[in-house]
């Protein structure tokens, strides 16, 4: 609610003719103050970091400023391919033992250099956190053995062939043993174990206010372009653009789609913009044969499940107006979506296409399941947890509506819709998903739910079949990346082919900065501050 | 008045111990912190670990029973987003709002009552009417309207004011404050006025009404026949007679301006308190919660306590004894 209100009364109106006023005040402020150096960069960031502990809670913030100070065995490129870290290769000695080799000569921020040792403690220190609502165990549960060859050499063994490890490494930071054996979160709060070998050194760290980091001379890539660098957490869409549009910030991230318009017209600022790895679809109940909130359109319960029938998952597909959506729900800052996975992200199958918009074929396959009069459904939504989650919702609802199937919309704070999700209260819900590959996304999403495989932990409308369950073990299992690519694209074709989940789009993720500084935008939607040049 | 104050103190516990009553059943009932923190890669097992690891799995009767136990040592527990103690938290957090709170209400203090004053003594005059027009305005407008019309003036359109933040701050008695310096008064100008504007209007139309009302009053007249001036009987006659209710105001408003600042300081992204329970309810983070409404409430009991201690100081007549609460 309130950040509608907000859109509507966006006070970023053009700048009016008060420059020499301005000028003269800049002039005043930097006689007064001195100028910040040119090197220094200001980011907003949208969300609040809670703990620089980097294998305590897996959320995007605090992980954004953990690839500052840390690096990791792996890491993602811009388009959320896997690229080398601080291992400069890495193979499968055998399908149960992957072999990585680090770079020789990586430094820590206290001189001492990170070898072995320090890969091996970190791989295991997210096993010894407790108390976490959400760690990083799962990446590194696989691992059932480490060996240290040599200073530079590790092996680890897996229980059974797993093919997604270098994936699920690049989201454990490399920790140096020294600093941070017994060490406890608020250590790391305060810095003395944010000892990493990062592109930045730990400054300070302020509680829901800011961090800042200086450049770290002695990375062993090329040093970043900024001396400087401060995040500070700025959750409210319009104090981000307003802080931008007065000069107190270079960058924003999560730019609200309500200010893109104005931004990119600006002679004064640059946007840039990527397909995020964030896919945005909804889950349907296929498992109880009485779903709740499902009924004729009398609002009595209905005989069947009608999402049982594929006919009835295609027409809704069919329903949906992707393109309106995207353009004017959206405002253009998301593309259709046929996968679970966005166009960069491994095993993205891209000859499967959305669903064209085709109201009168959806009337005829509702006609063709035994529902030529349509039935009622209740759409469930968070309403501030997505991109417009609310409006989509809502949206999708009255194009439903057209193909005759008549729908309430329910939305709420995530905090409450998680729960209820969870406890599956509902049949038909949104959910959005970013995942570094398909087959790990298919897994939680579409996998049949069996809480002893560990598959379907997400998968909200127990969509069930055995094939899936077949192709995403396979992928997983499979240590060759093409040959896993490839299973993973069949696995997605088979959901797609079944409607396994109901895919909208992918959220587009922007960045807005001053002109005469560059990003090029992340699917993996990082605020990476080492990758910001100074344009000309 | 000291069985006046203990007697007080044993009242507030019982609200505390209610208090944390309905938070904990009020947060239970909304949702499981673990579905929201949650690593999205995690299987079922490692959802069942983590929730076992909060003691999230307990019947709801066990969880308290393990946070009174906790409590009364003490220990009002850890934030689960960031792994620091509740209290800790916000205490580091507290400074910030307690400034911008204070400041907001000197502001309101310093201009609400002169203001009032004079358009009490002189209500048909167009400045009087000037006033009271204003502070229709200063009720009426949405703090968060206001607050955004600011940052566009004074920060985007004039680039005066820095837009929002708390700029540099100076250690006071270890606190940090942002008063003491130029950047980090130019940081609290803009979110201290912007909380202060419906105070202001407040104590105006308050003193005013006061104002007129003992103007009228006998003791006026008399002192006028006396031949005093008219300064002194505003000043000190007028002034002390009507200073109860706005007291009483001040105190329980200004309770209100830290527990409630929230709309303020998540418009200047402003790091304080209202905001860390704003992140902390989106994540059902309920040691903080919990802990955040039990420390409000305290506060609010020892506010209501210094303002019947100046009742006394202003008015004679106010006699504190145990039987009054």
């Amino acid at each position: 609610m309130t950040r509608r209100i907000y859109g509507i009364l966006n006070p970023l109106v053009p700048r009016g003719n008060c420059m020499p006023f301005r000028v003269f005040f800049a002039a005043a402020i930097a006689l007064l103050f001195g100028t910040a150096s040119a090197a220094d960069l200001t980011i907003a960031l949208s969300a609040d970091i809670t703990s620089l502990d980097p294998h305590y809670v897996a959320a995007q913030p605090n992980i954004n400023i953990g690839w500052h100070v840390f690096d990791a065995l792996t890491r993602v490129d811009e388009r959320a391919r896997l690229i080398p870290g601080i291992a400069e290769s890495w193979r499968a000695v055998n399908p149960t033992t992957w072999e990585f080799k680090l770079h020789k000569g990586v430094k820590f921020h206290d001189g001492s250099e990170l070898t072995t040792e320090d890969v091996a403690f970190s791989l295991e220190r997210p096993l010894t956190i407790t108390g976490s609502p959400g760690g990083f165990a799962v990446y590194v549960r696989p691992i059932v053995a480490r060996e240290i060859v040599d200073r530079y050499t590790i092996r680890l063994k897996t229980a059974a062939p797993y093919g997604a490890l270098p994936q699920d490494l690049n989201s454990i930071l490399i920790v140096s043993k020294k600093a941070a054996s017994n060490a406890t979160p608020a250590d790391f709060d305060s810095g003395r174990a944010m000892i990493g070998s990062g592109p930045y050194k730990f400054v300070r760290f302020l509680h829901g206010d800011r961090v800042e980091l200086v450049r770290f001379d002695g990375h062993w890539e090329a040093p970043a372009a900024w001396d400087k660098v401060t995040f500070r957490v700025m959750p409210t869409d319009t104090a981000r653009t307003a802080a931008l549009l007065a000069g107190d910030v270079d960058v924003i991230e999560n730019v609200p789609t309500a200010d893109l318009a104005r931004l990119r017209g600006s002679p004064n600022f640059r946007l840039a913009q990527a397909v995020s790895w964030r896919t945005i679809f909804f889950h349907l109940d296929q498992h109880r044969t009485r779903p709740p909130l499902i009924t004729d359109k009398t609002g009595r319960p209905l005989a069947a499940n009608p999402f049982m029938d594929v006919r009835v998952r295609r027409a809704i597909s069919k329903a949906i107006n992707r393109p309106a959506l995207v353009e004017r729900v959206m405002e253009g800052a998301a593309v259709p979506a046929a996968n679970v996975v966005a166009p960069q992200i491994f095993g993205h199958n891209a000859e499967l296409k959305p669903d064209a918009y085709d109201p009168d074929g959806a009337k005829k396959l509702l006609a063709e399941a035994g529902y030529p009069d349509g039935f009622g459904l209740t759409i469930a939504a968070p309403n501030n947890r997505y991109v417009n989650d609310d409006q989509v919702a809502q949206t999708v609802a009255q194009m439903l509506a057209r193909v005759g199937i008549r729908c309430r919309v329910d939305t709420m704070p995530f905090s409450v819709y998680m729960t209820k999700a969870r406890d599956q209260q509902f049949s038909f819900a949104m959910l959005g998903w970013g995942s570094y590959s398909a087959d790990l996304a298919l897994r939680s999403l579409a996998g049949t739910f069996s809480p002893d495989k560990g598959y379907g932990a997400w998968n909200w409308g127990r969509y069930s079949n055995p094939d899936l369950d077949r192709l995403i073990g396979q992928a997983l299992g499979t240590v060759d990346e093409k040959k896993r690519a490839a299973i993973a694209r069949e696995a997605g074709a088979l959901a797609a082919r079944d409607l396994a989940i109901i895919p909208l789009y992918h959220q587009i993720a922007t960045w807005a900065m001053k002109k005469n500084i560059s990003y090029i935008a992340r699917t993996d939607e990082f605020t990476l501050a080492h990758q910001f040049r100074p344009a000309q | 008045m000291l069985v006046f104050i203990i007697r007080r103190l044993l009242q507030s516990m019982l609200a505390l111990l209610i208090m944390s009553v309905l938070i904990f059943a009020g947060v239970f009932a909304i949702g499981n912190p673990i579905d929201i923190l949650i690593n999205p890669q995690a299987d079922q097992a490692e959802i069942a670990r983590a929730t076992a690891a909060l003691g999230l799995d307990q019947p709801l009767w066990v969880q308290y029973w393990d946070f009174l136990r906790n409590a009364f040592s003490g220990d009002l527990g850890r934030s689960f987003a960031y792994n620091v103690p509740a209290v800790q938290l916000i205490f580091e957090r507290m400074p910030a709002t307690v400034e911008l709170a204070l400041t907001a209400m000197l502001m309101a203090i310093v201009f609400g009552i002169p203001l009032g004053l004079s358009a009490g003594m002189k209500p048909d005059s167009w400045f009087s009417k000037t006033i009271m027009a204003g502070s229709i305005l200063g009720f009426s407008l949405p703090t968060f309207w206001v607050g955004l019309m600011l940052i566009m003036v004074f920060s985007v359109y004039l680039g005066w004011l820095p837009s929002t933040g708390r700029g540099h701050t100076t250690l006071l008695f270890g606190v940090p404050v942002s008063f003491l310096n130029w950047d980090g008064l130019m940081h609290l100008l803009m979110p201290a006025l912007n909380l202060a504007l419906f105070k202001l209007s407040l104590l105006i139309r308050l003193t005013r009404a006061g104002t007129r009302e003992a103007m009228l009053q006998d003791y006026v007249k008399f002192a006028r026949a006396r031949g005093l001036p008219m300064r002194r009987i505003v000043l000190v006659h007028v002034l002390k007679n009507i200073m109860i209710p706005i007291v009483t105001v001040i105190g329980l408003e200004f309770g209100s301006l830290i527990a409630f600042s929230i709309i303020t300081e998540t418009i200047f992204a402003w790091p304080g308190m209202g905001k860390l329970l704003i992140d902390s309810i989106n994540v059902l983070d309920r040691p903080v919660i919990v802990a955040y409404v039990l420390i409000i409430v305290f506060m609010f009991v020892i506010i209501n306590l210094a303002v019947d201690l100046l009742y006394s100081l202003l008015d004679p007549r106010v006699r504190l004894t145990g039987a009054q609460t």
